[in-house]
C-alpha cells in the first residue's frame, strides 16, 4: 500500500526537482495525447518543443512571447507569496493596453522621444487602476479578490471591444474594429536587428532582478512573505495586512498593465479586439512553475513562451488545433501541483500501523 | 410591454437561471464539506462539450445528460485526488482545473463548432401546456428545468433533515473534531466534491443543449465563477441560492432585451451587467464579517491532516 | 476489594513511536465504581495509554481484559460498545451546530432529535450539569462545552468514564461541581479514570492512583494518604526543587504599564467585549491575571500588543507614553514586548527559519534593517545568541520553527522578546503545553527580567503557576478585570470566585 508521510522539514531537492519531474510527465502525457490524435508523437513533440527555437529568429520570438509572461509572472509570484490571488491580470493587461493606446492615439503623428515613456507609464497606471478595484473591495469590504478581479477581466474585454468598435476605431480603416496603426514614436524600439525582439524584453529582465531583490532581501519582501504564511504573526510584528494586499495588487496590476502597453506598442503595433492569447492566465502557471521565485519565473516564462510558439508551429505544419497549447499548459500545472506534494511528503510503501 | 413579452422575459429568466442553480448547488454541497473548488468553470465546460457530443453519438438526451454528469464527475475526481489525497493547495488546483478544462473542452469540441442542436425535448401535457401564460412556463419546460426546481428542496432536506447532511455540515465546521469522533472526513469530502462535479457537468450540458444550443469554445463565459459568487451571496443556504440564481436570470433580461425595454446603451455595456452585478452582490454580502463567519463552513479551503 | 473482577485490567502494555517508547510494559487495574487517578508529568505517557484504552491507538504488546474477558479494542466504536466513554482535553465540538446536534453526532446510531433533547435535559438536571440543548456551541463558555462532552458520555451509560485533564478549563467553583458529579457516578458503580497533574485535586477526589514516569509505571498510591509533596516526588522521581518565588519588588511606586478605562468591542459574535479594564504593573514586579479561556484574554492581549487599536490613546500608557492607538512596532520601539498564547502561526511563522523568526519582532529594535534591506549577519548573530542563552534545542538557526518542540519554541520566543530589553513584557499562557524543564527556565527568565526593573504581566489559566511567580494577582471574567490582591494574601478560593465573576472589580473611571 502506498501512503504519504509528512516530512519534518521541507525537501529542498524536491523544490527544484518538482517542476522538472512535472515537465517530464507532461511530455509523456503529450505523447499519449498525440498518439490518440493520430499524430506521430515524436514528430509532434519535435514540432512543438524543438523546432521553434532552431533558428535565431525563433529564439527572438521566444523572447517576444516570454516578455509579458515574465513581467506578469514575477509580479504575480510576489502576490501569491502574500496569499493575494490576483486572477484578473488579463483584465489589468487589457486596461494597460487601452491606456497606452489612448496616449498613442491622442498624440497621433506627434513625434518625440517622450511619447513612448509616457505610454508605458499610462499603461502601468491603467493596470494599477484596474487592480485597485479588487484591492479596495478586499480591504474595505472583505470581498474575495479572486472573484472580483476575475469578473473585471470579462468587463475589461468588453470595454476593449466597445472601444475598438467605437471611439478608438481607425476612421480610415474600412470599419474594421481596430485602432490606427501606431506611428513611429509610439512603437517600442527593436533591440535585435531583423527580429521583433523589442525593449520590453530588457524591461522584463530588469523586473526579474528587481523582484528578486525585493522578495528575498528587503523588509517589504519579508512582510509580504510573513503575511502570506501567517497573517496573525504579521499582525503581531506590526505589519499591515491591508498595505500588503494593496502592494501585491498594485505590483500585479502595474506589471500587467506594462505588459499590455508593451504588447500593443511592440509586436502588435495597434489596438485590436484581442491583444493577448491569455497571457494573464498563463502567467499564473508561469508563477507556479517558477516556484514563485523571480529567477524561476524567468525560466518558466521561456518554457511557456515555447509552448505558445510550439502550438502555432504545430497548427501550421501539422494541422493540430491551437487548443493543444491550452491543454499542455493546464496539464503542466496539474502535474506540477501533484509533484509538489513530494516537497511536503515522502512516499512510503507498506502497511500502516493501526492508527486512525 | 406586452403579455407576450412578459412570458418571453420569464422564460428567459428560467433559461438563464437553471445552469446557475445546478452549478451553484453542487458547489454549495462541496463547500459545506469544507472544500473550495474553484474549477467550476472547467467542470462546466467539460460537461458542455461531453453533453453536446453525446447527444449526437447516443441520440438520446437523457444519456447525453448522464454523460455530461459523468464528465463533470471525472474532472472533479482529478481535483479531489490532488487536493484531498495529495494535499495540494485548493486554490491553485482549482485554477489549474479551470485552465485545463478550458483547453481540454476546446480540443474535444473543435470538430463540433457550428453544428446546431434542436434543443432538449420539452414537456407537453395536453390542455395544461396550452394554458395562456402559465402553460408554457409551468408545464412546457424540459426535464432539466424541473430537476433544477426540485434541487433546492432535495438539498435543503438533505442538509438539515438527514443524518448524512448533519455529518457533512460537521465535517465542514471542524474536520479535526469529526475525525476525532470517527467520521471518514476524506471520504465524505470526496463524495461532496464529486457531487459538485456532477452538478457542474449537468449545468454545462444545459448550456450546450438548451441555452445556446450549440457548442462554442469557452461558452460558459464566466458562469462558473458567478456560481461561486452566488454560493457566498447565499451564505451557503440552498433556498437563498435558488433565489440568487433567479435574480441573476433577471439581470439577463436587461442584458438580452435591453432595446425592448427601452435602454439604448452599447451592447458591450449591457453584456457587462452580469459581471458587475456579481461584484456588487459579493461586496454586499462580504461586508458583514460576522454573518460570513457564522455561516461559512469554518474549515473551507483548509487542508485536512489527520493527526496520528 | 481484591475479590472483585476488575472492570479493566491492562497487562504489559507497550507502545513505541519512532524516537521514543511512550508506554513501557504498563499494568493498570481499575475496579468497578473506583475513581482512579493517572498521574504523571507532560510526556509521561498518560495520553498514549488512554488512547489505547479508547481504541485510537493499538498497543504493540500487552493484553486488555474487560470484566475478566480479553478484548481487542480496535477503534473508538468498539470502546464505546464495551462501555468506555472519554472526555478529551480538546473537545470535539462543532461551533456552528447546536448542542443536541453535537451530541447526536457523537452517538453510534441515528437518533430522533426531539427525543434526544428530552434525554439531554433529563441527564443535565439529574447530574447538575445545566445545559440548553437548542443553543449553538459557539455561544457557550468552555465550562459549558465540557458539560456537552460529559453528557454525551453519560447518554451511553458508560461503565468507565475517562477524563483527560478536565479541570484546566474550569474555575475552582466549577471544579467542585464537577467533582460532585463524578462522586455521584462513582456511587452508581461507574468507574472513573482521572488523568491530571494537579496533585491537590487528586488527593481530594481519587481513591487510587497509578503514577507514570517516562513511559513506565513507577508506583501505585492511595492519594488520600499521601501529601502533594510525596506524590510529586513519585511523579518526578527526584527531590523537589524549591519552587520559583516571585521577584523582590524594588520600585513599588513606579508604574511602567498603566491601563485605564480600556473598552474594546469584540470583532464578532465569537469574541468577548472588554469593559473598562483597569490595571497597572510597577517596575520590578509581576502581575498575574488569572482566568479561564474565553473571558477576554485574547482581546486584552490584542489591545496591549497593538494588534487592535483602541479609541482613546490614553487608555494604555507605557512609562508615561500614551500608546493605545499605536501599531505593534511603534510600541516595541517604546520598549514593549509581548509573547502571545499561540506559538505557531502567531508568535512565530511555522515554515520560516529561526533566523527569520528572530527578524519578525527584532527588525527595528536591534538594528537589523538598513535602508529597508535585511542585515543578515546582524540578524544571524542575534538569532544565535537567543538559541545559546536560552538553550533552545534545535539543529541551528536555519531550523524551521515548526520543527521545534513546544517547550523549545516557547523558550525561543520568550528569549527573543526578553533579549530586546523590554521595559514592559506581557506574556500569555507562558508554560502551556511545555515540559517541566522548559517551564522552569521560562519562569526563571520572567522573574529575572522583573528583578532587572521591567514590569511583567502574565495572563494564565494555570492558577498554581500564577500563585508561584506573581507579586500581585487579579482575575479576568467576561471582559472585566478585577482588583488585584497581593499574592501572599490571596487564597485559591478567593481568586476562584473572582475568576467566576464575583464582584470585587476595579472599574476606575
Amino acid at each position: 500500500m502506498i501512503r504519504l508521510e509528512r516530512r519534518s522539514e521541507l525537501s529542498r531537492a524536491m523544490t527544484y526537482l518538482s517542476p522538472v519531474l512535472a515537465l517530464v510527465l507532461t511530455l509523456l502525457a503529450g505523447i499519449a495525447l498525440f498518439s490518440a490524435m493520430g499524430v506521430s508523437p515524436s514528430a509532434a513533440l519535435y514540432t512543438f518543443f524543438v523546432e521553434p527555437v532552431t533558428t535565431v529568429y525563433g529564439l527572438t520570438e521566444l523572447g517576444v512571447k516570454a516578455t509579458p509572461l515574465i513581467l506578469i509572472g514575477v509580479a504575480l509570484s510576489i502576490g501569491f507569496r502574500c496569499n493575494v490571488w490576483n486572477i484578473g491580470a488579463e483584465g489589468q493587461l487589457t486596461l494597460g493596453a487601452i491606456f497606452g493606446s489612448a496616449v498613442a492615439l491622442y498624440f497621433y503623428e506627434v513625434e518625440g522621444f517622450w511619447l513612448l515613456p509616457l505610454m508605458l507609464v499610462a499603461g502601468i497606471i491603467g493596470g494599477m487602476a484596474w487592480a485597485a478595484i479588487p484591492a479596495l473591495l478586499r480591504t474595505r469590504f472583505n470581498s474575495s479578490e479572486i472573484l472580483t478581479s476575475l469578473m473585471l477581466t470579462y468587463v475589461a474585454t468588453l470595454l476593449l471591444s466597445y472601444l475598438v468598435h467605437g471611439p478608438f476605431r481607425d476612421p480610415d480603416g474600412y470599419n474594421f474594429p481596430e485602432s490606427r496603426i501606431f506611428h513611429d514614436s509610439a512603437i517600442l524600439p527593436i533591440i535585435f536587428d531583423g527580429s521583433r525582439l523589442h525593449l520590453g524584453f530588457a524591461l522584463a529582465l530588469l523586473v526579474v532582478v528587481a523582484g528578486w531583490i525585493l522578495i528575498s532581501r528587503s523588509l517589504i519582501g519579508f512582510q509580504l512573505r510573513v503575511m502570506g504564511n501567517a497573517p496573525a504573526a504579521g499582525n503581531y510584528a506590526g505589519f499591515s495586512q491591508k498595505a500588503m494586499i494593496w502592494l501585491s495588487l498594485m505590483l500585479g496590476g502595474g506589471a500587467a498593465g506594462l505588459a499590455g502597453v508593451i504588447e500593443v506598442s511592440g509586436p502588435i503595433g495597434q489596438l485590436l479586439p484581442q491583444i493577448s492569447p491569455g497571457y494573464g492566465f498563463t502567467a499564473i502557471i508561469v508563477a507556479f512553475v517558477g516556484r514563485l521565485h523571480p529567477v524561476g519565473v524567468l525560466f518558466a516564462g521561456l518554457l511557456m513562451a515555447l509552448s505558445y510558439l510550439g502550438g502555432e508551429n504545430a497548427q501550421i505544419n501539422l494541422n493540430l488545433p491551437l487548443a493543444v497549447t491550452g491543454v499542455f499548459q493546464g496539464m503542466l500545472l496539474f502535474l506540477l501541483l501533484a509533484c509538489d506534494v513530494l516537497i511536503h511528503y515522502r512516499i512510503r510503501f507498506g502497511k500502516r500501523s493501526a492508527i486512525s | 410591454m406586452t403579455l407576450d413579452f412578459i412570458v418571453l422575459a420569464l422564460l428567459t429568466i428560467i433559461t438563464a437561471a437553471t445552469p446557475l442553480v445546478f452549478a451553484a448547488m453542487g458547489e454549495l454541497i462541496t463547500e459545506k464539506s469544507g472544500v473550495l473548488n474553484l474549477g467550476v468553470e472547467g467542470m462546466m465546460l467539460t460537461g458542455a462539450v461531453t453533453g453536446f457530443a453525446s447527444v449526437f453519438f447516443f441520440e438520446s438526451a437523457i444519456v447525453a445528460c448522464i454523460a455530461a454528469m459523468l464528465a463533470g464527475t471525472l474532472t472533479a475526481l482529478l481535483f479531489a485526488f490532488l487536493v484531498l489525497t495529495l494535499q495540494a493547495s485548493q486554490v491553485a488546483t482549482g485554477l489549474a482545473l479551470t485552465i485545463f478544462g478550458v483547453g481540454l473542452s476546446a480540443l474535444l469540441g473543435q470538430n463540433m463548432v457550428g453544428i446546431a442542436y434542436e434543443g432538449l425535448p420539452t414537456l407537453s401535457i395536453p390542455y395544461l401546456t396550452e394554458l395562456p401564460i402559465v402553460g408554457k412556463l409551468l408545464f412546457g419546460q424540459d426535464f432539466l428545468v424541473y430537476l433544477s426546481l426540485a434541487l433546492p428542496f432535495l438539498v435543503a432536506w438533505f442538509l438539515y433533515r438527514t443524518r448524512a447532511g448533519l455529518i457533512l455540515r460537521a465535517v465542514g465546521d471542524s474536520h479535526d473534531a469529526a475525525h476525532a469522533i470517527g467520521y471518514p472526513v476524506i471520504r465524505i469530502r470526496y463524495c461532496a466534491t464529486l457531487f459538485g462535479g456532477a452538478m457542474a457537468g449537468l449545468a454545462g450540458a444545459y448550456l450546450s443543449l438548451v441555452y445556446s444550443p450549440m457548442w462554442v469554445e469557452n461558452m460558459t463565459a464566466g458562469r462558473g465563477w458567478i456560481a461561486l459568487a452566488l454560493v457566498v451571496f447565499a451564505t451557503w443556504r440552498p433556498w437563498r441560492l435558488f433565489l440568487g440564481a433567479y435574480l441573476f436570470g433577471g439581470i439577463t433580461i436587461l442584458q438580452l432585451h435591453a432595446q425592448a425595454v427601452g435602454i439604448n446603451i452599447a451592447s458591450q455595456f449591457m453584456s457587462m451587467l452580469p459581471y458587475v452585478i456579481t461584484i456588487v452582490v459579493l461586496v454586499l454580502i462580504s461586508r458583514d464579517r460576522n454573518k460570513i463567519k457564522l455561516n461559512a463552513p469554518a474549515c473551507i479551503g483548509k487542508p485536512f491532516h489527520p493527526a496520528a | 476489594m481484591t475479590q472483585q473482577v476488575p472492570l479493566l485490567n491492562l497487562t504489559g502494555i507497550t507502545k513505541a513511536f519512532p524516537g521514543c517508547v511512550a508506554n513501557d510494559d504498563i499494568d493498570l487495574i481499575i475496579q468497578p465504581g473506583e475513581i482512579h487517578a493517572l498521574l504523571g508529568e507532560n510526556g509521561a505517557g498518560k495520553s498514549t495509554l488512554v488512547k489505547i484504552i479508547y481504541g485510537i491507538l493499538k498497543a504493540d504488546k500487552g493484553t486488555i481484559e474487560w470484566n475478566g474477558e480479553q478484548v481487542s479494542i480496535d477503534n473508538p466504536s468498539i470502546a464505546r460498545q464495551l462501555g468506555i466513554a472519554m472526555v478529551f482535553q480538546h473537545f470535539s465540538l462543532f461551533d456552528a451546530l447546536t448542542v443536541v446536534e453535537n451530541i447526536a453526532l457523537g452517538m453510534e446510531n441515528s437518533v430522533d432529535l426531539t427525543e434526544l433533547e428530552k434525554r439531554i435535559l433529563e441527564i443535565s438536571t439529574n447530574y447538575g450539569l445545566p445545559l440548553d440543548p437548542k443553543r449553538h456551541v459557539y455561544t457557550l463558555s468552555v465550562g459549558e462545552r465540557q458539560r456537552i462532552e460529559i453528557i454525551r458520555c453519560l447518554l451511553q451509560s458508560p461503565r468507565l468514564l475517562v477524563m483527560d485533564e478536565p479541570t484546566s478549563v474550569l474555575t475552582p467553583q466549577e471544579v467542585e461541581k464537577l467533582f460532585a458529579t463524578l462522586r455521584r457516578l462513582s456511587t452508581e458503580g461507574v468507574s472513573i479514570l482521572y488523568i491530571s497533574h494537579k496533585l491537590d485535586e487528586i488527593r481530594v477526589l481519587c481513591q487510587t492512583a497509578t503514577i507514570l514516569r517516562l513511559g513506565k509505571r513507577v508506583s501505585d498510591a492511595d492519594p488520600r494518604k499521601e501529601t502533594a509533596r510525596s506524590l510529586a516526588a513519585m511523579m518526578m522521581g527526584e527531590e523537589l526543587q524549591s519552587p520559583a518565588r516571585p521577584p523582590k519588588v524594588t520600585h513599588a511606586d513606579k508604574a511602567r504599564l498603566e491601563v485605564k478605562d480600556l473598552s474594546l468591542e469584540a470583532i464578532d459574535d465569537f469574541g468577548v467585549d472588554l469593559k473598562n479594564v483597569a490595571l497597572h504593573v510597577n517596575a520590578g514586579e509581576i502581575l498575574g491575571i488569572a482566568g479561564v479561556a474565553g473571558n477576554g484574554q485574547n482581546e486584552l492581549l490584542d489591545a496591549l500588543s497593538g494588534e487592535r487599536s483602541c479609541d482613546s490613546s490614553n487608555s494604555i500608557t507605557m512609562d508615561g507614553n500614551p500608546c493605545a492607538t499605536l501599531a505593534p512596532d511603534a510600541r516595541r520601539r517604546l520598549g514593549f514586548g509581548c509573547v502571545p498564547e499561540e506559538r505557531l502561526g502567531h508568535g512565530a511563522v511555522p515554515d520560516m527559519s529561526l533566523a527569520e523568526n528572530t527578524y519578525l519582532t527584532a527588525y527595528a529594535q536591534m538594528n537589523l534593517t538598513n535602508n529597508g534591506m535585511i542585515q543578515t549577519t546582524a540578524r544571524d548573530e542575534f538569532s544565535d545568541r537567543i538559541i545559546k542563552e536560552y538553550r533552545v534545542k534545535c539543529t541551528g538557526r536555519q531550523a524551521s520553527a515548526a520543527s521545534l518542540s513546544g517547550g523549545n519554541l516557547q523558550k525561543f520566543i520568550v528569549g527573543r522578546e526578553i533579549l530586546q530589553n523590554p521595559g514592559v513584557l506581557v506574556v500569555s499562557q507562558p508554560t502551556w503545553g511545555v515540559d517541566a524543564g522548559a517551564a522552569a527556565a521560562i519562569q526563571e527568565a520572567l522573574i529575572a527580567l522583573a528583578e532587572n526593573g521591567s514590569a511583567v504581566l502574565v495572563i494564565s489559566q494555570d492558577l498554581d503557576e500564577l500563585m508561584q511567580i506573581s507579586n500581585r494577582i487579579c482575575a479576568i471574567c467576561a471582559g472585566v478585570v478585577s482588583e488585584s490582591i497581593p499574592t501572599e494574601q490571596a487564597t485559591v478560593e478567593q481568586i476562584g470566585l473572582l475568576m467566576g465573576g464575583a464582584t470585587n472589580q476595579a472599574s476606575v473611571s
